[in-house]
């Protein structure tokens, strides 16, 4: 089986700081990592490569130091890496980066073997769309299998699998077709730690690189802010609220005295609340 | 791709194991380099102050693209008392010159630079990946590492020992003890970011200049210790750091001694309107010359911090790394290329090249100056620093006093303080110590 | 699709909105349409909250609002959803039915919308950002090769008529605006309980336009074989309850989540956390209250030891009161909340629920009142 996993290097945002005074985003210095989500997806397609064989490879779209975060990747046992890097993919909204890296995905499958799986983590923890993998799924043509929880099976020879889906109320069993697409739920496994063999073999694996040509890209102008409909008009930190908090008074009072003021202040702003709680008997 | 035998195993990518991994690497040895950090320089913490004359006898063009910040044109030494300070600064325009003798660097990206030499030179780095245990032959001679990853041994011919101060490797396998508080000393350090020109005003500073203040005196609070600043392209790196034995005696905490540096009258305004980035703390090594372990065996050596290689008197540790590094890579290829084994015998030609260098020389001279500092750091480092700071006011400030009058009390305070004797006693063994 | 004259380098913002302009043949496209999720012939409540958002929208426009409804004649059919569609304010009710689309699938479910928007044309298209509203909106989204602004916090239209979607950015730490310039449909979803609840007023089933699904069962790749549903005591039920009790890092440790618990049990809350916790592993997925976790609306939140990050903020920001817990007076929760205690969260919890015990007659915090489900006994 040839996979594919797509996956992003983002800012790690637990430690994006605003800075108080100019609200500018203080970008120096904040790590990369890889999209979290994205691991499961990563975990879930080594899984499958180790149960019925064949190959994974890993891509992205992004800037040179992306390389950081796919060389991360083959260390937890990829086999393969390409990275999709082009000025001409700068500014990309969602539907420039799925028709990019969906040409991407066919040229690797034209020189390595035509993809089986694709995978994409559920969503980016800096864009939060979730619309990548369904872009690339309609794309290529490929089943769309969203927020899948499990795999219960491949068939090889029927290209027939079943998966779990996660819906708002409930699971559904899909039974579906190969090629597919499938975007994977957090939390469903943990991502292995690579072995000597894996850690060697990133150490020495190139990194592919390529640019638009190379992937096949003809259609610059599907690329890139050009390609993008979506236009990012207005940056900006919420204003706090014109009536500004009410701040208990701490000064040379205990804990309890102020505890005590504020459910009184409480109270007095929400009567209902203060009578559901305080009334006797009330079901 | 299975793994196979290896020349060389360098364990840690720091200072001395790049230095290490670069020199053999590049002598087309087959190099294994281990780092448990995520990257080369992540769990690494120095001021910084790159010695170019080191570096360049490893990389002789290492200017052309490794990321420096500044290069020293300064340097100010403070003796401290809690509201003054008496310096010496020493500033030469020699120092503008081609190749500049001495910058400073920011660690994360300058190991990142040396890691990527290394790559570049043919040897295989991994990081994540920690060495849990030396492997060893029946005859107790060291032939290989086991890691934290899956998948065995690793086998060499010889292993490098540059895992830092508080290495776990070497001081389990009984090849050395681990460091006793006493040598070991606590630096924590900051960075304050602010823009390049600002730091340029105030230190007096144009182009790509640097300048040094390394403080001693009672912000350690009596302990043996020492204070710094050194100024980045676009930040400055401000620490303190005090001997763990003095730390734990005094239960100071090493976080809070930085602060009342910072705040110090002195130290103060040159951070003024600057945002702090980043801190970090880490060990140094203290013990000089008397401190250093064994530093080869049968299948091993150890360089750098692990090896005790730092010149406190003098803030130097990185060169000795780096230095230690490249004397332990040329000594392993050339026993290679005459075919030899690497036994104890033939790695002791490790340690013949260290003592022919400055790197030993040094650490000798030396040896005796850490147990005076001490054993006698409350004095050189709470009295004298106030004793200096009153004779230089009696002396600066003007005032009607007859001056033969000031000058008698200037000497009076010095002798009641420490009595003729102690005096004299005092300067002798600074001397001596010294030469 | 668009031909580019004399690109010229100008700085990314400039150049994209100077270049960008609606092409002649979208100009026909008008009226605001909110896809109607259905499970089981009943509609989602995230769309009954599109519907009252779209009417707004569409009077501000000055054109209609349609409700568009895909599902079967099984079971309760798709009667109940047409009513539902008028009595919450749409002029028109888009329909196709099938048994080909009685349970989802991404397949015939996209068929059928981008369908009926190739041709009636409408200018914006809103989904709820459910699983299957996000499964959906990529699959139309692409093929329609439109712009789609996903998990939207604030919907308008500017003076020029186009949309504005506002969503937080970076990690949730900024808001941003996003305009798709020059396509159509101008789509966004938006996650449940963001927008108010509309009030519901019986109407006459009013126009109906129904399409034929022009798709065979064979001809669809994926099957659905079954639906487990959820077992109700795993869920929280953060978004209806009407106290909640949200904790963040501030509380420390996993283990001081206790203190959280104890209060919600003793005033009958919901129990929350922010983000970082979830990252951490401290609580589930499930308990987030954000932008990306609950939006949620009750009478009463307390936030303990939370900073207030703008992602955190969208999600609570409904609710009647805020208050806020911290001991970092600069916290921005305290640019939201409505009353703020500058204290150790830790410390505070434990007065804070003695000082309503007090308040309170002792079977009061355990009998249940319009609360939200307790289900942190964990």
């Amino acid at each position: 089986m040839h996979i594919v996993v797509c996956i992003k290097q983002v800012p790690d945002s637990a430690q994006i700081r605003v800075h108080p005074v100019t609200n500018t985003i203080m970008r120096q210095g904040v790590p990369t990592i890889i999209n979290p989500y994205d691991l499961f997806a990563l975990e879930e397609a080594l899984q499958v490569r180790n149960r019925y064989g064949g190959e994974v490879t890993v891509l992205t779209m992004g800037p040179p130091m992306a390389e950081q975060a796919l060389r991360k990747a083959l260390t937890h046992g990829a086999d393969r890496a390409v990275l999709l890097t082009d000025r001409h993919f700068a500014g990309s909204d969602t539907l420039a980066t799925s028709y990019a890296l969906s040409q991407a995905v066919a040229k690797i499958g034209e020189s390595y073997g035509a993809p089986d799986i694709v995978f994409t983590g559920k969503q980016t923890i800096d864009g939060d769309t979730a619309q990548v993998g369904p872009g690339i799924a309609k794309r290529l043509n490929l089943q769309q299998l969203t927020y899948v929880t499990k795999i219960v099976s491949i068939d090889p020879t029927s290209r027939e699998l079943m998966v779990e889906r996660h819906a708002e109320s409930g699971t559904q069993m899909l039974k579906s077709t190969l090629p597919c697409l499938i975007t994977v739920l957090e939390g469903v496994n943990a991502i292995r730690r690579g072995s000597l063999d894996d850690a060697f073999r990133a150490a020495r694996s190139p990194v592919l690189k390529w640019g638009a040509a190379d992937a096949g890209i003809g259609e610059l102008t599907k690329c890139g802010l050009r390609g993008s409909p979506t236009v990012v008009k207005r940056v900006f930190a919420p204003g706090p609220r014109a009536e500004k908090a009410m701040q208990m008074d701490i000064n040379d009072k205990t804990l309890a005295e102020v505890a005590a003021d504020t459910v009184a202040a409480i109270f007095a702003r929400e009567p209902v609340l203060e009578r559901k709680l305080t009334s006797h008997g009330d079901r | 791709m299975t793994k196979s035998k290896f020349d060389a195993i360098v364990i840690g990518a720091g200072m001395s194991g790049n230095a290490a991994a670069y020199s053999m690497a590049r002598r087309g040895l087959k190099v294994l380099q281990l780092e448990r950090g995520e990257h080369s320089g992540s769990k690494n913490v120095q001021g910084a102050i790159l010695y170019a004359n080191m570096l360049e006898a490893i990389i002789p063009n290492f200017r052309d693209d490794a990321p420096l910040e500044r290069h020293l044109v300064e340097q100010r030494f403070w003796l401290m008392d809690d509201s003054s300070h008496t310096g010496v600064h020493y500033r030469s325009d020699d120092f503008n010159e081609l190749k500049p003798n001495r910058y400073t660097i920011i660690r994360a990206q300058f190991d990142k630079w040396f890691s990527s030499k290394v790559r570049e030179a043919g040897g295989t780095v991994l990081c994540e990946t920690t060495a849990t245990k030396l492997a060893r032959d029946r005859s107790g001679s060291v032939i290989g590492v086991y890691t934290d990853r899956e998948g065995g041994v690793i086998l060499a011919d010889v292993v490098v020992l540059a895992e830092g101060v508080n290495g776990l490797l070497g001081t389990r396998a009984g090849l050395r003890d681990m460091p006793k508080p006493e040598n070991v000393a606590l630096a924590v350090k900051e960075m304050h970011f602010m823009p390049e020109e600002v730091i340029a005003e105030r230190f007096g500073l144009t182009g790509g200049e640097g300048c040094v203040i390394e403080a001693g005196g009672t912000i350690s609070r009596g302990m043996a210790g020492l204070g710094f600043l050194y100024t980045n392209k676009e930040s400055i790196s401000v620490g303190i750091g005090c001997l763990v034995s003095g730390l734990a005696e005094s239960m100071e905490n090493p976080y809070r001694l930085l602060d009342a540096f910072k705040q110090h009258p002195s130290i103060r305004p040159l951070l003024a309107g600057s945002e702090i980035k980043e801190y970090a703390a880490h060990l140094i090594p203290e013990g000089g010359f008397k401190a250093i372990p064994q530093l080869f065996g049968n299948g091993w050596v150890v360089v750098g911090d692990a090896a005790q290689l730092n010149n406190a008197v003098h803030r130097e540790g990185s060169n000795l790394a780096m230095t230690s590094g490249l004397m332990a890579g040329e000594a392993i290829f050339q026993i290679k290329s005459r075919g030899g084994l690497m036994t104890k015998h033939n790695l002791s030609l490790y340690k013949g090249m260290l003592d022919k260098s400055f790197v030993m020389k040094d650490l000798m001279k030396h040896k005796d100056l850490p147990s005076l500092l001490h054993t006698d750091s409350h004095n050189f480092l709470m009295t004298y620093p106030t004793l200096i700071s009153q004779a230089a006011q009696n002396f600066v400030r003007v005032d009607g006093a007859p001056k033969i009058n000031r000058e008698k009390a200037t000497a009076a305070s010095f002798i009641n303080a420490r009595s003729r004797w102690g005096l004299i006693s005092d300067a002798v063994r600074s001397a001596v110590s010294w030469r | 699709m668009v031909a580019r004259k004399n690109e010229t380098p100008a700085n990314a913002v400039g150049r994209a909105s100077s270049g960008k302009k609606l092409l002649k043949c979208f100009e026909d496209h008008r009226h605001v349409w909110v896809f109607m999720e259905l499970e089981r012939g009943k509609v989602h409540p995230v769309s009954i909250e599109l519907l009252g958002e779209g009417r707004r929208l569409a009077d501000k426009l000055g054109v209609q609002l349609a409700g568009v409804i895909l599902g079967s004649s099984e079971g309760v059919g798709t009667k109940p959803a047409i009513e539902e569609a008028f009595a919450y304010g749409a002029d028109i009710a888009y329909l196709v039915e099938s048994p080909l689309l009685a349970n989802y699938r991404n397949e015939p479910f996209t068929k059928a919308l981008t369908d009926l928007v190739t041709t009636h044309k409408p200018e914006i298209l809103l989904l709820g950002a459910t699983t299957l509203g996000r499964d959906l909106a990529g699959a139309v989204a692409t093929t329609l090769q439109t712009g789609l602004t996903a998990d939207c916090t604030e919907l308008d239209v500017d003076g020029d008529g186009s949309l504005a979607a506002t969503r937080p950015t970076f990690g949730g730490s900024l808001l941003c605006t996003i305009y798709t310039l020059n396509s159509r449909p101008q789509m966004a979803t938006v996650r449940s309980r963001v927008m108010a609840t509309p009030q519901r007023a019986d109407k006459p089933i009013g126009r109906v336009i129904q399409h034929e699904l022009t798709m065979v069962e064979e001809a669809i790749v994926t099957k659905v074989l079954a639906f487990l549903c959820n077992d109700g005591s795993e869920q929280s039920n953060l978004a209806n309850s009407d106290i909640v009790v949200g904790g963040g890092l501030g509380l420390g440790a996993a283990g001081n989540l206790q203190h959280l618990r104890n209060l919600a049990t003793t005033i009958g809350g919901g129990v929350g956390c922010s983000r970082p916790l979830v990252q951490k592993g401290w609580m589930p997925a499930d308990r987030q209250i954000g932008q990306s976790g609950h939006t949620i609306r009750p009478k009463l939140y307390i936030a303990a030891g939370i900073s207030g990050a703008v992602q955190h903020r969208v999600g609570v920001e409904g609710a009647d009161l805020i208050v806020a817990i911290n001991l970092d007076q600069k916290a921005p929760i305290f640019d939201f909340a409505h009353i703020g205690v500058v204290a150790c969260a830790l410390e505070f919890l434990p007065a804070l629920t003695e000082a309503f015990a007090r308040r309170m007659p002792p079977h009061n915090s355990i009998k249940g009142m319009d609360r939200g489900r307790l289900d942190d006994q964990e």
